[in-house]
Protein backbone atom coordinates (compact mmCIF):
# COMPACT_ATOMS: atom_id res chain seq x y z
CA UNK A 1 0.00 0.00 0.00
CA UNK A 2 1.60 2.99 -0.97
CA UNK A 3 -0.57 5.29 -0.23
CA UNK A 4 -0.63 4.22 3.43
CA UNK A 5 1.21 7.45 4.11
CA UNK A 6 -2.03 9.71 3.31
CA UNK A 7 -4.18 7.52 6.18
CA UNK A 8 -0.79 8.50 8.65
CA UNK A 9 -0.35 12.20 7.06
CA UNK A 10 -4.46 12.07 8.13
CA UNK A 11 -4.44 11.02 11.36
CA UNK A 12 -1.61 13.91 12.24
CA UNK A 13 -3.53 16.38 10.52
CA UNK A 14 -6.27 15.77 12.83
CA UNK A 15 -4.50 15.45 15.89
CA UNK A 16 -3.11 19.08 14.99
CA UNK A 17 -6.87 20.54 14.65
CA UNK A 18 -8.04 18.95 17.85
CA UNK A 19 -5.22 19.65 19.56
CA UNK A 20 -5.31 23.28 18.59
CA UNK A 21 -8.94 23.72 18.71
CA UNK A 22 -9.26 24.52 15.54
CA UNK A 23 -12.48 21.99 15.18
CA UNK A 24 -13.83 23.69 17.80
CA UNK A 25 -17.76 25.42 17.04
CA UNK A 26 -16.83 27.82 19.71
CA UNK A 27 -13.32 29.31 18.58
CA UNK A 28 -15.22 29.79 15.17
CA UNK A 29 -17.85 31.40 16.48
CA UNK A 30 -15.28 34.03 18.48
CA UNK A 31 -13.48 34.10 14.89
CA UNK A 32 -16.81 35.30 12.97
CA UNK A 33 -17.80 38.08 15.94
CA UNK A 34 -13.61 39.58 15.83
CA UNK A 35 -13.43 38.20 19.42
CA UNK A 36 -10.50 36.37 19.35
CA UNK A 37 -7.03 36.16 17.27
CA UNK A 38 -6.54 32.61 17.95
CA UNK A 39 -8.17 31.14 14.57
CA UNK A 40 -6.35 34.17 12.72
CA UNK A 41 -3.43 33.27 14.12
CA UNK A 42 -3.78 29.59 12.69
CA UNK A 43 -5.08 30.35 9.68
CA UNK A 44 -2.54 33.49 9.08
CA UNK A 45 0.29 31.47 10.61
CA UNK A 46 -0.34 28.40 8.17
CA UNK A 47 -1.03 30.73 4.83
CA UNK A 48 2.76 32.80 5.07
CA UNK A 49 4.44 29.57 5.88
CA UNK A 50 2.95 28.10 3.26
CA UNK A 51 3.51 30.86 0.79
CA UNK A 52 7.07 30.41 1.65
CA UNK A 53 7.02 26.42 0.89
CA UNK A 54 4.39 27.85 -2.68
CA UNK A 55 7.88 29.86 -3.53
CA UNK A 56 10.51 26.80 -3.04
CA UNK A 57 8.17 24.47 -5.04
CA UNK A 58 7.93 26.84 -7.74
CA UNK A 59 11.57 27.70 -7.92
CA UNK A 60 11.98 23.80 -8.43
CA UNK A 61 14.45 23.63 -4.79
CA UNK A 62 11.86 21.18 -3.28
CA UNK A 63 10.75 18.47 -5.81
CA UNK A 64 7.96 15.69 -5.04
CA UNK A 65 9.07 12.62 -3.62
CA UNK A 66 9.10 10.99 -7.20
CA UNK A 67 11.48 13.33 -7.79
CA UNK A 68 8.27 15.30 -10.23
CA UNK A 69 8.41 19.78 -9.68
CA UNK A 70 5.09 20.41 -7.51
CA UNK A 71 2.92 22.77 -9.09
CA UNK A 72 -0.36 23.43 -7.36
CA UNK A 73 -3.48 22.64 -9.51
CA UNK A 74 -4.41 26.26 -10.31
CA UNK A 75 -7.68 27.09 -8.80
CA UNK A 76 -11.05 27.50 -11.37
CA UNK A 77 -11.63 30.41 -11.95
CA UNK A 78 -15.34 32.86 -11.80
CA UNK A 79 -16.28 35.21 -9.90
CA UNK A 80 -20.16 34.64 -9.27
CA UNK A 81 -19.09 30.40 -8.68
CA UNK A 82 -16.05 31.53 -5.76
CA UNK A 83 -17.99 34.38 -4.23
CA UNK A 84 -21.37 33.12 -4.20
CA UNK A 85 -20.14 29.43 -3.39
CA UNK A 86 -18.16 30.82 -0.95
CA UNK A 87 -20.63 32.72 1.09
CA UNK A 88 -23.40 29.21 1.26
CA UNK A 89 -20.11 27.43 2.54
CA UNK A 90 -19.39 30.00 5.07
CA UNK A 91 -23.33 30.20 5.90
CA UNK A 92 -22.72 26.66 6.72
CA UNK A 93 -19.33 26.69 8.17
CA UNK A 94 -20.69 29.73 10.69
CA UNK A 95 -23.53 27.26 11.93
CA UNK A 96 -21.96 24.52 12.16
CA UNK A 97 -18.33 24.77 13.26
CA UNK A 98 -17.58 22.06 10.54
CA UNK A 99 -15.66 22.51 7.47
CA UNK A 100 -14.54 19.83 4.91
CA UNK A 101 -11.58 18.06 6.49
CA UNK A 102 -12.68 18.64 10.46
CA UNK A 103 -16.48 17.13 9.93
CA UNK A 104 -14.32 14.07 9.18
CA UNK A 105 -12.30 14.59 12.60
CA UNK A 106 -15.31 15.88 14.55
CA UNK A 107 -16.80 11.92 13.84
CA UNK A 108 -14.32 11.24 15.82
CA UNK A 109 -15.66 13.10 18.78
CA UNK A 110 -19.00 14.06 18.37
CA UNK A 111 -20.14 10.66 15.63
CA UNK A 112 -24.08 10.87 15.75
CA UNK A 113 -24.30 15.02 14.56
CA UNK A 114 -21.51 15.02 12.59
CA UNK A 115 -23.03 12.20 10.59
CA UNK A 116 -25.99 14.03 10.02
CA UNK A 117 -23.89 16.56 8.27
CA UNK A 118 -21.65 14.81 6.87
CA UNK A 119 -24.73 13.84 5.35
CA UNK A 120 -25.90 17.19 4.34
CA UNK A 121 -22.81 17.87 2.81
CA UNK A 122 -22.95 14.74 0.32
CA UNK A 123 -26.47 15.54 -0.31
CA UNK A 124 -25.79 19.26 -1.04
CA UNK A 125 -22.39 17.91 -2.91
CA UNK A 126 -24.62 15.82 -5.49
CA UNK A 127 -27.05 18.53 -5.70
CA UNK A 128 -24.65 20.46 -6.95
CA UNK A 129 -23.15 18.29 -9.28
CA UNK A 130 -27.06 17.84 -10.79
CA UNK A 131 -27.30 21.20 -11.19
CA UNK A 132 -23.41 22.18 -11.98
CA UNK A 133 -23.99 23.26 -15.91
CA UNK A 134 -27.21 25.60 -15.21
CA UNK A 135 -25.09 27.22 -12.38
CA UNK A 136 -23.97 30.54 -13.26
CA UNK A 137 -19.86 30.88 -13.35
CA UNK B 1 3.90 14.23 26.81
CA UNK B 2 2.83 16.57 29.03
CA UNK B 3 3.29 19.29 25.93
CA UNK B 4 0.30 16.45 24.05
CA UNK B 5 -2.06 16.75 26.71
CA UNK B 6 -1.98 20.98 27.18
CA UNK B 7 -3.96 22.75 24.41
CA UNK B 8 -1.36 23.79 21.20
CA UNK B 9 -1.45 27.61 20.36
CA UNK B 10 -2.19 29.16 17.27
CA UNK B 11 1.33 29.22 16.76
CA UNK B 12 2.15 26.02 17.13
CA UNK B 13 -0.81 25.00 15.12
CA UNK B 14 -0.70 27.24 12.22
CA UNK B 15 3.30 26.13 11.15
CA UNK B 16 1.82 21.99 11.66
CA UNK B 17 -0.74 22.85 9.21
CA UNK B 18 1.76 24.25 6.97
CA UNK B 19 3.69 21.20 7.43
CA UNK B 20 0.57 19.15 6.24
CA UNK B 21 0.36 20.72 3.33
CA UNK B 22 3.81 20.21 2.38
CA UNK B 23 3.77 16.67 3.08
CA UNK B 24 0.78 16.37 1.04
CA UNK B 25 2.52 17.88 -1.87
CA UNK B 26 5.42 15.97 -1.38
CA UNK B 27 3.63 12.90 -1.63
CA UNK B 28 2.49 14.19 -5.14
CA UNK B 29 -0.83 15.49 -4.54
CA UNK B 30 -3.00 18.50 -4.02
CA UNK B 31 -4.07 19.02 -0.62
CA UNK B 32 -7.95 19.80 -0.21
CA UNK B 33 -10.51 18.02 0.96
CA UNK B 34 -14.38 19.28 -0.10
CA UNK B 35 -13.38 17.35 -2.98
CA UNK B 36 -14.12 14.11 -1.42
CA UNK B 37 -17.73 14.58 -0.82
CA UNK B 38 -18.10 14.43 -4.97
CA UNK B 39 -15.82 11.16 -4.73
CA UNK B 40 -18.33 9.88 -1.72
CA UNK B 41 -21.31 10.61 -3.97
CA UNK B 42 -19.68 8.64 -6.72
CA UNK B 43 -19.06 5.78 -4.42
CA UNK B 44 -22.70 6.03 -3.61
CA UNK B 45 -23.54 5.25 -7.21
CA UNK B 46 -24.36 9.67 -8.04
CA UNK B 47 -22.79 8.47 -11.46
CA UNK B 48 -26.38 6.54 -12.50
CA UNK B 49 -28.38 9.87 -12.24
CA UNK B 50 -25.76 12.83 -13.09
CA UNK B 51 -22.70 12.48 -15.70
CA UNK B 52 -21.16 14.84 -13.49
CA UNK B 53 -20.28 12.17 -10.88
CA UNK B 54 -19.18 9.57 -13.68
CA UNK B 55 -15.48 9.32 -12.50
CA UNK B 56 -12.89 6.93 -11.73
CA UNK B 57 -12.71 7.22 -7.78
CA UNK B 58 -9.99 4.70 -7.61
CA UNK B 59 -8.01 7.04 -9.28
CA UNK B 60 -8.48 9.44 -5.73
CA UNK B 61 -7.85 6.57 -2.75
CA UNK B 62 -5.12 8.61 -1.39
CA UNK B 63 -7.57 10.96 -0.01
CA UNK B 64 -10.02 8.48 1.18
CA UNK B 65 -7.30 6.93 2.70
CA UNK B 66 -6.57 10.81 4.00
CA UNK B 67 -10.13 11.41 5.35
CA UNK B 68 -10.05 7.50 7.07
CA UNK B 69 -7.00 9.35 9.11
CA UNK B 70 -8.50 11.94 9.99
CA UNK B 71 -11.56 9.83 11.63
CA UNK B 72 -8.97 7.74 13.03
CA UNK B 73 -6.94 10.90 14.22
CA UNK B 74 -10.24 12.60 15.90
CA UNK B 75 -10.95 9.41 17.86
CA UNK B 76 -7.53 9.37 19.13
CA UNK B 77 -7.68 12.89 20.49
CA UNK B 78 -10.96 12.72 21.61
CA UNK B 79 -10.06 9.73 23.81
CA UNK B 80 -6.35 10.05 24.37
CA UNK B 81 -5.16 13.50 23.74
CA UNK B 82 -7.63 16.02 25.27
CA UNK B 83 -8.42 15.34 28.48
CA UNK B 84 -9.55 18.83 28.76
CA UNK B 85 -11.83 20.08 26.14
CA UNK B 86 -12.21 23.60 28.13
CA UNK B 87 -11.52 26.33 25.23
CA UNK B 88 -10.44 29.68 26.85
CA UNK B 89 -12.57 31.71 25.43
CA UNK B 90 -13.34 36.16 25.29
CA UNK B 91 -15.71 36.60 28.33
CA UNK B 92 -17.43 38.14 25.98
CA UNK B 93 -18.34 35.49 23.68
CA UNK B 94 -19.38 33.24 26.99
CA UNK B 95 -21.65 36.08 27.67
CA UNK B 96 -23.32 36.87 24.58
CA UNK B 97 -24.06 32.64 24.13
CA UNK B 98 -24.98 32.43 27.67
CA UNK B 99 -27.23 35.48 27.02
CA UNK B 100 -28.27 33.53 23.87
CA UNK B 101 -29.14 30.52 25.68
CA UNK B 102 -26.13 28.46 26.34
CA UNK B 103 -25.36 26.74 29.18
CA UNK B 104 -22.03 25.45 29.73
CA UNK B 105 -20.43 27.95 27.13
CA UNK B 106 -16.43 26.33 26.56
CA UNK B 107 -16.51 23.63 28.99
CA UNK B 108 -16.27 21.65 25.97
CA UNK B 109 -15.38 21.73 22.09
CA UNK B 110 -18.94 21.96 20.86
CA UNK B 111 -22.09 23.16 22.23
CA UNK B 112 -24.79 20.44 23.48
CA UNK B 113 -27.28 22.70 22.14
CA UNK B 114 -25.98 21.86 18.22
CA UNK B 115 -23.91 18.58 18.67
CA UNK B 116 -25.34 16.16 21.36
CA UNK B 117 -27.03 13.08 20.35
CA UNK B 118 -30.78 14.22 22.63
CA UNK B 119 -30.31 17.13 19.54
CA UNK B 120 -30.08 15.29 16.49
CA UNK B 121 -33.65 13.50 17.15
CA UNK B 122 -35.06 16.32 17.88
CA UNK B 123 -36.51 18.13 14.53
CA UNK B 124 -35.07 21.90 15.15
CA UNK B 125 -31.74 20.20 15.67
CA UNK B 126 -31.60 17.84 12.51
CA UNK B 127 -32.94 20.31 10.72
CA UNK B 128 -30.14 22.98 11.50
CA UNK B 129 -27.21 19.88 11.04
CA UNK B 130 -28.40 18.72 7.99
CA UNK B 131 -29.12 21.91 6.43
CA UNK B 132 -25.59 23.52 7.07
CA UNK B 133 -24.48 20.31 6.14
CA UNK B 134 -25.49 20.62 2.32
CA UNK B 135 -24.28 24.26 2.41
CA UNK B 136 -21.26 23.39 3.50
CA UNK B 137 -21.12 20.39 0.82
CA UNK B 138 -22.82 22.72 -2.19
CA UNK B 139 -21.30 26.00 -1.59
CA UNK B 140 -17.71 24.14 -1.36
CA UNK B 141 -18.06 22.52 -4.91
CA UNK B 142 -19.70 25.75 -6.30
CA UNK B 143 -16.41 27.56 -4.95
CA UNK B 144 -14.21 24.86 -6.00
CA UNK B 145 -12.79 24.67 -2.78
CA UNK B 146 -12.71 24.45 1.30
CA UNK B 147 -10.69 25.99 4.39
CA UNK B 148 -8.24 23.74 3.08
CA UNK B 149 -8.02 24.18 -0.71
CA UNK B 150 -8.86 27.71 -0.82
CA UNK B 151 -7.81 29.38 2.22
CA UNK B 152 -4.74 27.50 2.47
CA UNK B 153 -3.26 26.45 -0.73
CA UNK B 154 -5.18 28.86 -2.90
CA UNK B 155 -4.10 32.02 -1.05
CA UNK B 156 -0.40 30.52 -0.71
CA UNK B 157 0.05 29.67 -4.30
CA UNK B 158 -1.39 33.58 -4.57
CA UNK B 159 -4.36 32.27 -6.45
CA UNK B 160 -7.58 35.32 -7.18
CA UNK B 161 -10.43 33.01 -7.07
CA UNK B 162 -8.77 31.95 -3.57
CA UNK B 163 -9.21 35.52 -2.48
CA UNK B 164 -12.69 35.53 -3.76
CA UNK B 165 -13.30 32.23 -2.00
CA UNK B 166 -12.11 33.49 1.24
CA UNK B 167 -14.03 36.56 1.31
CA UNK B 168 -17.35 34.16 0.56
CA UNK B 169 -16.42 32.59 3.49
CA UNK B 170 -16.32 35.52 5.23
CA UNK B 171 -19.56 37.06 4.73
CA UNK B 172 -21.62 34.04 4.92
CA UNK B 173 -19.96 33.21 8.31
CA UNK B 174 -20.61 36.69 9.55
CA UNK B 175 -24.24 36.45 8.65
CA UNK B 176 -24.27 33.29 10.15
CA UNK B 177 -22.65 34.20 13.39
CA UNK B 178 -24.00 37.77 13.76
CA UNK B 179 -27.86 37.51 12.19
CA UNK B 180 -28.78 33.30 11.63
CA UNK B 181 -27.04 31.64 15.10
CA UNK B 182 -29.31 34.43 17.06
CA UNK B 183 -32.49 33.91 15.15
CA UNK B 184 -31.97 30.03 15.99
CA UNK B 185 -30.98 29.94 19.57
Amino acid sequence: MKNIKFLLLGIFFAIVLSKSQAISWYRFYEMFKFQSFHMFGIIGGAVVISAIIMQLFKSGKIKDINGNKIVPKPKKKGVISTVFGGTLFGLGWGISGACAAPVFVILGFKFLPALIILLGALIGAFIYGLIAKKLPN
Amino acid sequence: MDFLLQPWPWFIGGPLIALSLFLYFYFGQNFGASTNFETLCTMAGAGKVSDYFKKDWKQRDFALLFVVGLIIGGFISANFLVPNPTIDLNPTTVQELTDLGFANVGESYFPAEIFSDDIVFSLKGFVILILSGVLIGFGTRYAGGCTSGHAITGLSSLQLPSLLAVIGFFIGGIIATWFIIPILF
